[in-house]
């Protein structure tokens, strides 16, 4: 078994001054406070990617900065996928007996440390260098491209699209910690400057600083349990030229391997942490996992369904869209944000019952999946 | 290994595409074998530049000073008649299902192809 045994967040926006490794100490300082742990408990370091500061070897330069000599340490890399990722390596490092708690550890001075232009061309290159880059888009056009698809075949409108949008906003409000706190309306969304159409400006996560971290430890360490009840992965492609069909991404082989591996179904889940790069994303994610039917979580967004006090709430910090997005750090709010809801931590944005959480990354261009179920044991 | 026939990415103005010799599989990103059955030298071939859009994009912010020049432009997804996906420029009109035909076009400094409505 393995047990998520702390959280750590930072607010995300700007951190004029703070280095990728200050964030990340940052959050896995709040992490280890959380866990009752010191650092000599630590025998296990994961870490992501910084575009700002890039190292072949970043886990070992935070664990000498951060003042832990670890067993086991390495940097993982899934894009967006990377939080969850190396969770559930976290995850198989515990249970296995290689370690017993596990630093999993992302930060980034995305926003400050560079301009955004480097940000957006960075990130492009998840294309192919010789048959996608050349051609000059952008990650919003890459995941442009599959929102145009998508629109076509299931019905979905750019109005559709707007309404996560404003979802995540409305959540972001709720959270002092997120990046946006003014409340948007769909008609703003719709008006916002085109980025890569069918996305607007208000389509996209933004760029942020901020950093994250968990424990994941083999024993608990408080009352409150968070169990890691299982997970999978699935990996289709990595260019979006190359993508399957849309009915055959990889999020619906990874939602099945996960169901598979824990028993448990959809409606088993109470509260849903779901990747939000884009508005598309989220709409996407959300149908391929079950959460919604094809064509239908719009719909859902409107009725309430993904609010707090409605009947699967969603990124109730404000998710990539509006808590932000700080590389790989932006996924792991979600399970930091899950966490708190399933340990009655989450202040004002409380849910009612957030007993089984689903989580989902998504990295690339819908490239890579991973899908993890939590428990809460008492 | 055959010598490789020059496209587009290499300066020529051509689409090429290889099929594997032993299962068929047909594919667009230049490879030594068949990334479907790993059979090595899959047979390479001009394509005929004719295709349906499968999918658009008009991106209108751009992240260097060179792409920000061409501002807005529509990347398009087009399924060839071929039978492989290629990533390519369109005319701003296009939408998804057209007919398409292949030419080619200066972008940042290479040349790239752009597909029109094929009349």
């Amino acid at each position: 078994m393995s047990f998520i045994t702390g959280v750590g967040l930072t607010p995300f926006g700007k951190h004029e001054g703070s280095s990728s490794l200050d964030l990340m100490s940052q959050a896995a300082q709040a992490a280890l406070d959380d866990a009752g742990l010191k650092r000599s408990d630590i025998d296990g370091i994961l870490c992501g990617y910084s575009t700002v500061s890039p190292h072949i070897m970043l886990a070992t330069v935070f664990a000498e900065h951060f003042g832990i000599r670890p067993s086991y340490a390495h940097a993982v890399q899934v894009g967006g996928a990377t939080g969850l990722a190396m969770t559930m390596l976290a995850h198989h490092l515990v249970t296995s007996g290689v370690a017993r708690n596990v630093l999993v550890v992302a930060g980034e001075n995305r926003l400050t440390g560079q301009s955004r232009d480097a940000s957006i061309q960075a990130l492009a290159q998840v294309g192919h260098p010789d048959y996608e880059v050349p051609l000059g888009p952008t990650i919003p056009a890459y995941y442009g491209l599959v929102a145009n698809r998508y629109m076509h075949e299931y019905g979905v409108t750019e109005e559709d699209l707007a309404e996560f949008a404003v979802l995540m906003r409305a959540h972001a409000c709720t959270h002092p910690g997120a990046q946006f706190h003014d409340p948007i309306t769909v008609a703003d969304v719709m008006a916002s400057k085109p980025v890569a159409m069918p996305l607007k400006l208000l389509d996209c996560c933004p760029v942020s600083d901020g950093g994250a971290a968990f424990v994941v430890s083999r024993e608990r360490t408080g009352e409150a349990g968070v169990r890691i009840r299982g997970c999978a992965q699935a990996h289709t492609h990595q260019h979006v030229t190359a993508a399957p069909a849309l009915s055959e991404l990889g999020a619906e082989i990874s939602i099945a391997r996960a169901k598979k591996a824990t028993g448990l179904a959809i409606s088993d889940v109470r509260y849903a942490a779901i990747y939000d790069s884009f508005t598309i994303t989220l709409a996407m994610l959300l149908e391929d996992l079950g959460l919604a039917g094809r064509g239908e979580a719009a719909a859902r967004v409107r009725s309430g369904h993904f609010s707090r006090d409605g009947a699967m709430p969603l990124n109730t910090h404000g998710g990539l869209l509006s808590y932000g997005h700080c590389g790989v750090g932006g996924a792991m709010a979600h399970l930091v944000e899950a966490h708190l809801q399933m340990t009655g931590r989450a202040a004002s944005r409380q849910v009612r019952d957030a007993s089984i959480a689903l989580l989902h990354g998504d990295g690339g261009v819908l490239s890579s999946h991973v899908s993890m179920f939590l428990e809460r044991v008492r | 290994m055959s010598g490789r026939l020059a496209d587009w990415t290499k300066g020529e103005a051509a689409v090429t595409y290889q099929t594997c010799n032993s299962c068929g599989h047909v594919q667009y990103f230049h490879c030594a074998f068949c990334a479907a059955c790993g059979e090595s030298d899959p047979r390479e071939q001009r394509a005929s530049g004719k295709g349906r859009v499968y999918a658009t994009s008009l991106v209108c912010r751009a992240a260097t000073p060179e792409t920000r020049a061409h501002v807005p432009y529509n990347i398009l997804l087009v399924d060839c008649a071929e039978g492989f996906r290629m990533m390519a420029h369109g005319d701003n009109g296009l939408a998804i299902g057209d007919s398409v035909v292949v030419s080619f076009k200066p972008f940042a400094g290479k040349l790239v192809p752009f597909f029109t409505k094929d009349t």
